[in-house]
């Protein structure tokens, strides 16, 4: 058991920096300390204020002032791809661990039903970058079914398609469109084991707003172990649902010819966007389980300094 | 209506939208033919891509039977007059697509966003008037928003570098009233210099009607393909539209009967179905559904033994928006369970 609680702190405060903060404040080995952002009258940075957290509109730099004095220990950057490089560099330079939420890829991707485990083990995969990225919200939704279908056969093609209500896309996300795409494919290949990834991603501007949908494609090598596949896939499902509850199998798998087909449905918690947004509850929910494992293995094993000095 | 001694951009689309009525397998052969006979009859500007745009080879919407970059290396170079465009959405395609599509010397690039999310175009937009391509900026399914906020959806391409703006009419859903509406609040609210385009579809025969509106109230460039091979029922048949047009004393510098051969010769013999408004194209232009789902729809109804018009409905009901494809196949299950 943890006795003491990792000091955090958010950088971004967007839907899922916000969102990220409400989770983290319920979390028994995160103890959210900071929240950073840009502009002064976001909801996100008067909501952590009001919930006691420091907050600061100055951006990194002020957050860097308070590193050591607040012992804050990892970060998660939600803010965007365009950004994170130097947050990253300056976060890492005060030894702080991040968990990137934006699709900027400089470290390993991380799906938690899929690798986090496998990431944990190999400590070294972890201190090389220190920095773990969550790839994308379509990704955390989708990737675990390729994952599941992949372990039973070869995958040559995964494709994701994700539909996310226009509401629960903030400005972040709509600037990083490119770069949802690309991370996500490249995770569907990484990740997932397809040989070749595709990802589209979709705005859907209905009133009220939609549920997050995401459909996944596989074409399988030979033809599909449907049995296999099939009792795979579920189990995946019930391994996601442990973090995110309203991860929903709606129709599928279906197969056609070497084509195997997910649909799937992500209802939130509504902690900060209401239960359609589930595109920020898989991710911030992700991250957080993220977190908290890395959080144990810094109150349980041995930090580098330690072994250094040894 | 007086347009008389106004001057139109035609602007082909059977080569792209005519993909989705191919199921995206236009021969390289064909492509040769129908573009070098349609830059013949002097048609400025033909659109070549997948039909849901640069990097729309997928499961979702149907793997084409080559890739855009054979597409656009086969029918550029055999261009005596002609610029071909290329679309892109993007959530699809990226900016890696449209560097290739500049590479392979396109004139014109059209950014594509449903009409509310105009600002995922940014960096496309913005890359594409860098690299000095005529630039459009084209919000689909403009039926859904009011004239007002469509055109601040538009302001934000303009603002973006866009020179031109189209109001996209992707269910074929527009009456004229909606269209002259939409046309004017454009031209009266975006710059004198950004141009307006139109794009039609058939689905409730209106396509020339409309596209004659939007000229009336002020469009520069109106779509179009030989034939209407397009999404849905059709785009507006371009020959027709040609005819129409230059009756009315307008200047589109195409040629009436050289463009009529190319619909009647060419285009009509490379149909694997009338392009006409059969129950279900009549759906979605009734419904408000997105023309692109109608080959999609056939397909599962036939599939789950379900009825074609009433996945469309529903995905009506559903209010999906471009690229939702993978939903027809969702509420075709659905529909199939609720039937045991």
């Amino acid at each position: 058991m943890v006795d003491k609680k990792i000091n955090i702190a958010l950088i971004g405060s967007g839907n899922i920096g916000t969102d990220l903060m409400i989770k983290a404040l319920r979390s028994s080995t995160l103890n959210p300390v900071w929240m950073v952002g840009i502009d002064e009258c976001s909801d996100g940075l008067k909501r952590a204020k009001s919930l006691g957290l420091k907050a600061t509109h100055l951006g990194i730099d002020e957050l860097l002032n308070h590193i050591e004095a607040d012992n804050i220990q990892i970060a998660f950057d939600a803010t965007s791809a365009y950004v994170h490089g130097e947050n990253n560099r300056k976060l890492q330079s005060k030894g702080v661990k991040v968990i990137d939420l934006t699709p900027a890829a400089i470290g390993p991707y991380c799906i938690p039903s899929v690798n986090l485990e496998s990431l944990m083990a190999q400590t070294e995969h972890v201190s090389e970058t220190n920095n773990l990225n969550m790839v994308t919200c379509g990704g955390q939704a989708t990737i675990p079914i390729i994952a599941a279908i992949s372990q039973i056969q070869d995958v040559d093609y995964g494709e994701i398609v994700a539909t996310i209500a226009s509401k629960s896309a903030g400005p972040g996300t709509r600037k990083n469109i490119d770069e949802f795409t690309r991370t996500t494919a490249d995770a569907i290949e990484k990740i997932g084991g397809a040989t070749q990834g595709k990802a589209i991603i979709v705005m859907n501007p209905a009133e009220p707003p939609l549920m997050m949908r995401d459909t996944v494609h596989c074409l399988t090598r030979d033809e599909p172990d449907q049995k296999a596949i099939t009792a795979s896939v579920l189990t995946m499902i019930e391994q996601v649902q442990q973090y995110v509850p309203g991860y929903q199998l709606k129709n599928g798998p279906v197969f056609d010819g070497k084509r195997v087909s997910v649909f799937l449905e992500v209802a939130g918690l509504g902690d900060y966007l209401p239960e359609y947004a589930g595109n920020l509850d898989i991710m911030t929910s992700a991250a957080l389980r993220t977190g908290e494992m890395l959080a144990q293995s810094l109150t349980t094993k041995p930090t580098e300094s330690d072994v250094t000095r040894t | 209506m007086n347009i008389s001694n106004k001057k139109i951009i035609l602007h082909d689309m059977c080569l792209r939208d005519g993909m989705h009525a191919k199921r995206h397998q236009i021969s390289l052969t064909e492509m040769t033919q129908v573009a070098t006979a349609l830059d013949d009859a002097g048609v400025p500007l033909i659109e070549v891509t997948h039909g849901d745009g640069l990097g729309g080879n997928s499961v979702n919407y149907g793997f084409a039977a080559h890739s855009d970059e054979e597409y656009l290396s086969t029918v550029i170079p055999l261009m005596k007059q002609a610029k071909i465009s290329a679309l892109l959405l993007p959530g699809i395609g990226t900016i890696d697509h449209l560097r290739m599509a500049h590479e392979l010397g396109v004139s014109t690039i059209r950014v594509a966003a449903q009409c509310t999310e105009a600002d995922v175009t940014e960096q496309h937009i913005a890359l594409s008037r860098t690299l000095g391509l005529d630039t459009v900026g084209f919000l689909m399914m403009a039926h859904m928003l009011e004239p007002k906020a469509l055109l601040e959806q538009a302001k934000l391409m303009e603002s973006y570098g866009a020179n031109c703006i189209y109001c996209t009419d992707s269910a074929g859903y527009m009456l004229q009233d909606d269209v002259f509406q939409r046309i004017t609040a454009l031209r009266q609210g975006l710059k004198p210099e950004t141009q307006i385009g139109f794009h039609g579809h058939h689905n409730l025969a209106l396509g020339v009607a409309n596209s004659l509106t939007a000229v009336e109230a002020g469009a520069d460039r109106i779509d179009g393909s030989a034939a209407g091979l397009g999404a849905g029922a059709g785009n507006t048949p371009l020959e027709v539209f040609n005819a129409v047009a230059t009756r009315m004393g307008a200047t589109t510098d195409v040629d009436i009967f050289k463009l009529m051969a190319v619909a009647e010769e060419i285009v009509v013999p490379m149909m694997e179905q009338p392009i006409r408004v059969d129950r279900d194209s009549l759906v979605l232009g009734y419904a408000g559904v997105y023309s692109s789902f109608l080959l999609h729809a056939k397909r599962a109804a036939k599939k789950y033994g379900v009825r074609s018009e009433e996945i469309l409905l529903k995905l009506g009901q559903m209010k999906t928006v471009g690229g939702q494809e993978d939903m027809i196949e969702d509420v075709a299950l659905n529909l199939a369970n609720n039937q045991k």
